[in-house]
C-alpha cells in the first residue's frame, strides 16, 4: 500500500531521517514508537506528503508519491496531524463535514451527510455535534479530529489512515475505543500508520511496529519481535520489563525502575 | 435579532438536512443585506444638500428608463441625483464591497483576526505611489498624463498596491519558506520601509501638497463620477464574484496548513488566489477613494458574530457588509458639516472603534 525505499530526509545538510525502509499493506496496523525527537513526526510527514524525501522514495498504491496531486491524495487517505488548534467558533459537526470536502464541490450530498452522522455516531460524539469546537475539552477535541479524519477516509476501498499521536489528551476508555476503532478499519482493508507513545497500546493493536530511534528504523517488524526488553532499552533508554500475566491476553510491559527513595 | 432566527435552523435541526438549510441561509443572507444595502443606498441618494424625497426619485428613475413621460420634478434634482449622488453610492457599494471582503479573505488567509489589507502592504504601496505622483505633480509625466488624465492619481496607486503586495510575496518566498507568518512579517517590514518613503516625501512637500496628501491618506469618496465607478466595478466585481469560490479551502485553512493540504488544498495556489484578488479589489478602491482604514478589518468580525465562522457566509456577508457600511459612512461624512465634507477615513475609524470593542467584549461575554 505504501512504502518507502531507502528514505534520507534532510534539512540544510543535517539529516532528520535516514535509511528508512518498510512496507505497509493493505489490513496492518503499524504503529511507530521511539523516543521524542527520534524522527516519528517526520516520517508521518513524509508519509502524507507533507515533505518530500531528500533521497530514496515513497511509493503509494504502486505510484510514486510525488505523481500524486494534493487532490488526489485526499480522496485515498486521511492524515490526522498532531497538533490541531481551533480558535474560530466552528460547530463540532461543521469540523466533520469538512472531512467530506475532497468529495462534493459546493454542497454536500445525502451521502457526504449520513457518513458524517455515522462517524458522529461511530466515536460516540453525536450529542456534542452543535456545540462549538473551541469550547471544547482537549480530548473531546482530539475525539472530533478523529471522527473528521474517518469521515474522509469512510468511503474509500482500501484507503490509508496516518494517525499522529491520535489519542492525545483522551481519557482511558477512549483511548481504548480509537484503537479499537483502528483495528476495525484494518479488518475492512484499510492501512493504518499510526505514531503511538503507549507500549502497551501498541503491543496490543498493532501488527506491525517500527521502533525509530535517531532518525533511523532501529526495529521493524512484529510486536513481539521488537518491543523487547533489549530494544526498549536501546530505543527509549529505559529500562523495563515484561510481565506475562496469566489473566491478560497480552504480555505488559512496565518500567523497571528502583522506588523512588525520599 | 435577525442573526438569530437566521442561524436557528443549523443549531436546532441536528438532521442530515442541516446544510441544505444551510444553503438557503446563504441564499436568505444575501437577500437581506442585498435589501439594506438598497434601503441605504435609496436613503443616501436622498439625503444631502438638496433633499430629494422618495417618490421624486422614483419619477426621475420612471422618467430616465422611459416608464413616464411626465417629468414632473425638478431638473435640478435630476442632474443631482444622475450625476453627482448615483455615481458617488455605487462607488461607495463598490468600495466598501471590495474592502469587506478583502478583509474577510485576509483574515482567513492568514488565520489571524487582526489581518487586513493593510498587513500586506496593499494601502501602504498605493499611498506612496499615490503621494510621489502629488509630488512631482504629475506634469512631469505627459505621456501618462495624457492617457490617465485625471486618473494619473489612480493608475498609480494601483500600480503601488500591486507591486509592494507582489514584492512583500516574492520577499517572503526568498527569505523563508513562504508560509503565513512569514508573509506577515515581511509585510510589516515592508510597510515600515515604504511608511517611511512617504514620510521622507511628506517632509518635502510643500504647504498645498501637504494638505492633498493628507486629505488623500484620510479617503474620501468626494471624486467619485461614472467613470471613476466604471474604473473599479471590473477589479471589486471580480474580487467579490470569485472569492467566494475559494471559502471551502479558507474553512479548511482553520485546521491549520498541513492539515488543509492533507485535505486536498494547494496552499502555494489558494496564496496567490486570495492575495491577487484581494490586491484587486484592494488597490482599485484606494486608488480611487484614498486609504479607508477599519471597514477590511471590523465588517468581516461583525458578520462572524452574527452568522458564524463558516466562509460562504462571511465573505458574502462581508461584501455585503462592507458596502452597507461605507454608504452609509459616505452619507455621514457628506452631511454632517455640510456644505464642506469630512473625510470618510476619519469616520469609519471614529465609528468603527467603539464599535469593534463592543464586539469584542461581547464575544468574551458569550464565552463565559
Amino acid at each position: 500500500m505504501i512504502q518507502m525505499n531507502d528514505v534520507h530526509f534532510a534539512v540544510k545538510g543535517k539529516a532528520l531521517l535516514s535509511n528508512v525502509n518498510f512496507h505497509a499493506k493493505p489490513g496492518e496496523f503499524w504503529a511507530v514508537i521511539g523516543a521524542n525527537g527520534a524522527g516519528k513526526s517526520t516520517l508521518m510527514k513524509l508519509l502524507s506528503k507533507e515533505y518530500a524525501p531528500t533521497s530514496g522514495s515513497i511509493t503509494f498504491r504502486g505510484k510514486d508519491l510525488k505523481k500524486y496531486k494534493l487532490k488526489e491524495l485526499a480522496q485515498e487517505r486521511a492524515v490526522l496531524a498532531q497538533q490541531n488548534l481551533i480558535t474560530l467558533s466552528f460547530t463540532v459537526l461543521e469540523i466533520v463535514l469538512m472531512g467530506r470536502y475532497p468529495f462534493y464541490d459546493t454542497q454536500p450530498t445525502q451521502r457526504d451527510l449520513e457518513i458524517v452522522d455515522l462517524c458522529l455516531k461511530k466515536i460516540g460524539i453525536a450529542d456534542l455535534k452543535n456545540r462549538l469546537f473551541p469550547t471544547l475539552s482537549g480530548g473531546e477535541q482530539q475525539r472530533v479530529q478523529v471522527a473528521r479524519t474517518l469521515a474522509q477516509i469512510w468511503e474509500i476501498k482500501e484507503g490509508l489512515i496516518l494517525l499522529d499521536e491520535p489519542t492525545t489528551g483522551m481519557d482511558l476508555l477512549h483511548q481504548y475505543e480509537t484503537f479499537q476503532l483502528a483495528k476495525e478499519m484494518t479488518e475492512r482493508g484499510f492501512g493504518v500508520v499510526a505514531v503511538v507513545h503507549d507500549l502497551n497500546l501498541a503491543l496490543q493493536y498493532a501488527d506491525k511496529v517500527l521502533m525509530m530511534k535517531s532518525g533511523e528504523a532501529y526495529a521493524n517488524g512484529s510486536p513481539e519481535v521488537v518491543l523487547t526488553e533489549e530494544n526498549i532499552k536501546a530505543a527509549f533508554g529505559l529500562a523495563v520489563r515484561i510481565i506475562h500475566h496469566d489473566h491478560t491476553q497480552f504480555p505488559i510491559i512496565v518500567p523497571d525502575l528502583a522506588p523512588v527513595q525520599v | 435579532m435577525q442573526a438569530h432566527t437566521l442561524h436557528k435552523p443549523v443549531k436546532t435541526h441536528a438532521s442530515p438536512e442541516v446544510p441544505a438549510k444551510k444553503a438557503v441561509s446563504v441564499f436568505w443572507l444575501g437577500s437581506l443585506l442585498g435589501l439594506i444595502l438598497l434601503g441605504c443606498a435609496i436613503f443616501s441618494a436622498c439625503v444631502g444638500a438638496l433633499s430629494i424625497s422618495v417618490p421624486e426619485l422614483l419619477q426621475i428613475i420612471a422618467f430616465k428608463s422611459g416608464l413616464t413621460d411626465v417629468a414632473r420634478f425638478e431638473e435640478q434634482k435630476a442632474l443631482v441625483f444622475w450625476i453627482i449622488r448615483l455615481p458617488r453610492v455605487c462607488l461607495a457599494v463598490l468600495v466598501g464591497a471590495g474592502l469587506g471582503i478583502a478583509g474577510a479573505s485576509l483574515q482567513g488567509l492568514f488565520r489571524n483576526p487582526i489581518a487586513d489589507s493593510g498587513l500586506i502592504g496593499v494601502t501602504s504601496g498605493a499611498s506612496l505611489f499615490a503621494v510621489i505622483i502629488i509630488m512631482l505633480n504629475a506634469k512631469y509625466f505627459g505621456i501618462i498624463s495624457e492617457i490617465g488624465g485625471a486618473y494619473t492619481l489612480s493608475f498609480a496607486s494601483f500600480a503601488g498596491a500591486a507591486l509592494t503586495t507582489l514584492l512583500v510575496y516574492q520577499l517572503s518566498k526568498i527569505t523563508g519558506t513562504g508560509g503565513m507568518t512569514t508573509i506577515l512579517l515581511c509585510g510589516i517590514a515592508i510597510n515600515a520601509f515604504v511608511g517611511a518613503m512617504t514620510g521622507l516625501m511628506t517632509y518635502l512637500a510643500s504647504d498645498e501638497q501637504l494638505r492633498t496628501i493628507t486629505f488623500w491618506n484620510l479617503g474620501s469618496l468626494g471624486g467619485a463620477n461614472w467613470t471613476s465607478v466604471i474604473a473599479v466595478a471590473p477589479f471589486v466585481l471580480c474580487s467579490v464574484i470569485f472569492m467566494p469560490y475559494l471559502s471551502k479551502s479558507l474553512n479548511l485553512l482553520i485546521l491549520g496548513e498541513s492539515q488543509a493540504a492533507a485535505l486536498g488544498v494547494n496552499m502555494t495556489t489558494l496564496k496567490r488566489q486570495v492575495i491577487v484578488l484581494a490586491t484587486m479589489g484592494v488597490g482599485a478602491s484606494v486608488a480611487v477613494a484614498g486609504t479607508i482604514g477599519f471597514v477590511g478589518l471590523v465588517v468581516p468580525h461583525i458578520i462572524r458574530t452574527a452568522f458564524g465562522p463558516d466562509h460562504k457566509m462571511l465573505l458574502v456577508g462581508s461584501a455585503f457588509g462592507g458596502a452597507i457600511v461605507l454608504t452609509l459612512a459616505d452619507t455621514i461624512s457628506r452631511t454632517i458639516v455640510a456644505p464642506s465634507e469630512l473625510p470618510i477615513g476619519i469616520l469609519t475609524a471614529m465609528l468603527g472603534t467603539p464599535f469593534f470593542l463592543y464586539i469584542l467584549w461581547d464575544q468574551k461575554r458569550r464565552k463565559v
